[in-house]
């Protein structure tokens, strides 16, 4: 149970992180964070004490693995973080070659 | 068999028109037409053969616990016929536009990945599959909002990042506690399961999903992206978020989960009711506010999700209907609008209502059809946005809910209040404005006209004879609830 | 001292010697994919880093000069269209999309297995690679045109 909890006390991070800081950059990596906290709770949650690595080789039979499926998940959704990372920033740069800087405050051309 | 079709054809059109264009979009421009007419038939073909069946196609032959599995019913080829009307008009609005904002082939990739996101949520019967289609449509939609490369697009698109990113990770934590109760990612099997299982987990995953897609779909509370968005996308993607987008990622999925996977639980209904109604009352305040057209389109677009909500939430067949109707309905009257708004701003290079003026010498496909989409959206009685909003009405009187009767009343009421303020100044205005240099093109004029024929069109959904061979079986799979388990996987 | 994008000479004469190192240990990973951890996209990041590492050894202008941008991305795109066709003969061949129509060939645990599982780990690998290089060469891009200031 601990774990998890610290996995959600990861995701808070992550979350106070997006709320809190200024930075573009440093909210990018604030998601990062959340992200990785949300993809740790899933390898946890296929987690099996005691059990080794899901590949089928000679003489391995699909009990004594741990669950494979999570860690399939897992990699689609750092792919899709990589995805949406590599947005972010690509936005970022534009906006700071826009507004000649990385700070939220100042960055508020929109209202409401 | 043509289900996975509704992927691949968007998909293969999009890496097809990275890998043939250089410099021009001619090409790219003939292929996504094509593309999204051969979308169109298919998905009335398959509306019109679905009926009440439910056809499960299992993706590279595996049998249903170990395969992502596609799932078509009458709700989905509903929701596909939905989106292929509006992105085809959309396409056809995109040619002379953007090459008058700034052409390239970009565009029409991306928005074949946003269309690919959209039917593969719609088609897919697996939760981690939804994930990652919805992510495809979403990150298409980003950089979409922030085509026109304006100092205001990239903020609104890092905002509607920033918060798309945080509701997708409350969905995939939902997932992987869905996933180590039920062991299962299939829709269908976890609603089996769940139940069986640990029915608390189904309150915990119900309030994240309810957050997760609720920021999608732009519900009252996690609306704050959706007016910055949609009003800084270029006006056919803003229609196309507006009109199909905040309901397929947003309303679908909650259609499915909460009905269909969850059974619809009193206490979410009781959450649907009071979202709805929030999101009608606040967002249609806000929208009287607003001097600038798009973004009071776009708050419009909120308070309309919340009639969609508050027609759910009532949850009987009448209500649904109401709601149903109404997602169509909205999708072909906002969409028209956002196109009139986008002639607006492309011909006189402004969308301030306030300097605008009279429009019909100026534009007169666009204000006359600005005039019957504001009529559909007001509730006027020939239109198909009255029956909708009546529906609703009736329905929430019938089940004795005179509250939200009342709100969904006091809800058109405003509505009629900001669009006559649009009529008033942006279309009909005292001062009459001269004919502008730009030309509006072709498939500008055309798109539009076909939404304002569709807006009369489709009230005659409301008659019982075509009624019941149209819209009852959509409605008969959302009030049939977990039958949707018996439906694919088979008794 | 002449004026040279990239950086020291130490680091051009590793970089010499060890990309290719690296992208044969990246093509390694992508052709073990279905017998070993790893597969079509970790072997393309490795493969991406590869592409990356000459980058920053070298600089921009040497990648401009040397590798054609376009012909990458249309490896790229090519590359998921590809993907897309075997998921297509997976129809024709067994009605399925994506079906596994090549499965009776090979041997178990051998490297000639898995039917088409290999040939799409290649083709993921291709894209992956490609995309996250081109990636990161559009962002630095942005940065040649407006000076960071």
């Amino acid at each position: 149970m601990t774990v998890y909890l610290l996995c959600f006390i990861l995701l808070l991070v992550g979350l106070y992180g997006i709320i809190t800081k200024r930075d573009l950059i440093k909210i990018i990596l604030s998601l990062g964070i959340m992200g990785y906290a949300a993809n740790l709770m899933l390898i946890l949650f296929g987690y099996k004490s005691g059990a080794i690595y899901p590949i089928l080789e000679k003489g391995v039979t699909p009990e004594i693995m741990v669950d494979p499926l999570p860690q399939a998940l897992v990699l689609t959704s750092i792919v899709i973080e990589l995805g949406i990372t590599a947005m972010l920033v690509a936005l970022a740069v534009r906006l700071f070659e826009k507004y000649k800087t990385f700070d939220i405050t100042k960055i508020r051309r929109l209202s409401g | 068999m043509i289900l996975p079709f509704f992927i691949i054809i968007p998909l293969l059109t999009a890496f097809l028109i990275t890998l043939i264009s250089g410099k021009k979009d001619d090409w790219a421009i003939i292929l996504s037409i094509i593309a999204a007419l051969s979308l169109l038939v298919l998905s009335v073909f398959s509306f019109v053969t679905i009926g009440g069946n439910t056809v499960v196609y299992n993706m590279s032959a595996w049998k249903i616990p170990y395969t992502i599995c596609l799932v078509l019913d009458a709700l989905s080829s509903f929701m596909l016929l939905i989106v292929s009307i509006i992105s085809l008009t959309s396409l056809m609005f995109s040619i002379k536009y953007i090459r008058h904002l700034s052409p390239s082939w970009k565009y029409y990739a991306l928005f074949m990945f946003l269309v690919t996101g959209m039917n593969g949520v719609i088609v897919t019967g697996d939760l981690f599959n939804l994930y990652v289609f919805l992510e495809i449509a979403l990150i298409a939609a980003y950089a979409l909002v922030a085509y026109g490369s304006k100092a205001e697009e990239f903020e609104a698109s890092f905002k509607y990042a920033v918060m798309g990113s945080i509701s997708s990770i409350l969905i995939l934590v939902g997932i992987g506690i869905i996933y180590s109760t039920t062991s299962t990612l299939t829709l269908a099997s976890i609603a089996k399961v769940l139940p069986e299982r640990n029915p608390q987990v189904m309150y915990w995953v119900g309030g994240i999903f309810m957050a997760g897609f609720g920021l999608k779909a732009a519900v009252m509370p996690f609306h704050a992206w959706l007016p910055d968005a949609h009003s800084s996308a270029p006006a056919p993607i803003s229609s196309m978020l507006s009109g199909v987008l905040i309901k397929t990622l947003g309303i679908y999925v909650l259609i499915r989960f909460f009905f269909n996977v969850l059974g619809a639980p009193d206490i979410f209904m009781t959450i649907f009711l009071v979202l709805g109604s929030i999101s009608i009352l606040v967002a249609s305040f806000l929208a009287i506010g607003q001097w600038d057209l798009k973004r009071l389109l776009a708050y419009s677009s909120i308070s309309q999700i919340g009639f969609i909500l508050l027609g759910l939430g009532i949850a009987t067949p009448l209500a649904i209907f109401g709601a149903v109707f109404h997602i169509l309905n909205h999708a072909i009257f906002k969409s028209l609008l956002f196109y009139n708004a986008g002639t607006v701003e492309m011909a006189i290079g402004t969308r301030d209502l306030r300097k605008m003026g009279n429009l019909t010498k100026a534009l007169p496909v666009a204000s006359s059809t600005s005039m019957i989409a504001t009529l559909s959206i007001a509730g006027m009685p020939p239109f198909n946005g009255f029956f909708s909003k009546l529906i609703i009405i009736i329905a929430a009187v019938q089940a004795v809910h005179p509250g939200y009767a009342l709100i969904a009343v006091v809800g058109s009421l405003l509505t009629l209040v900001y669009f006559m303020k649009v009529q008033r100044y942006g279309f009909r205005g005292e001062e009459l404005i001269e004919k502008p240099d730009v030309k509006v093109g072709l498939g500008m004029k055309a798109s539009m006209i076909i939404l304002a024929t569709l807006c009369v069109v489709t009230s005659l959904l409301v008659i019982p004879g075509i009624r019941e061979v149209t819209l009852e079986s959509v409605v008969s799979v959302i009030t049939g609830k977990t039958d949707y388990i018996f439906n694919v996987l088979g008794r | 001292m002449k004026q040279s994008s990239g950086m020291t000479l130490i680091v051009k004469t590793v970089t010499r010697v060890s990309v290719w190192l690296i992208i044969l240990y990246g093509i390694y990973i992508i052709l073990h994919g279905h017998l070993t951890p790893g597969g079509g996209f970790a072997g393309g990041v490795i493969i991406a880093l590869a592409f990356l590492n000459l980058m920053l050894a070298y600089g921009r202008d040497f990648i401009k000069k040397w590798v054609n941008i376009s012909f990458l991305h249309d490896i790229e795109s090519s590359s998921a269209a590809l993907f897309l066709a075997i998921g297509i003969l997976g129809i024709a061949f067994s009605g399925y999309f994506l079906a596994n129509f090549l499965s009776g060939y090979g041997t178990l645990y051998r490297l000639y297995s898995a039917g088409t599982i290999p040939i799409l780990n290649i083709v993921i690998g291709a894209k992956v690679s490609m995309g996250l290089f081109v990636v990161v060469w559009a962002l630095s891009i942005f940065h040649i045109d407006k000076g960071g200031k």
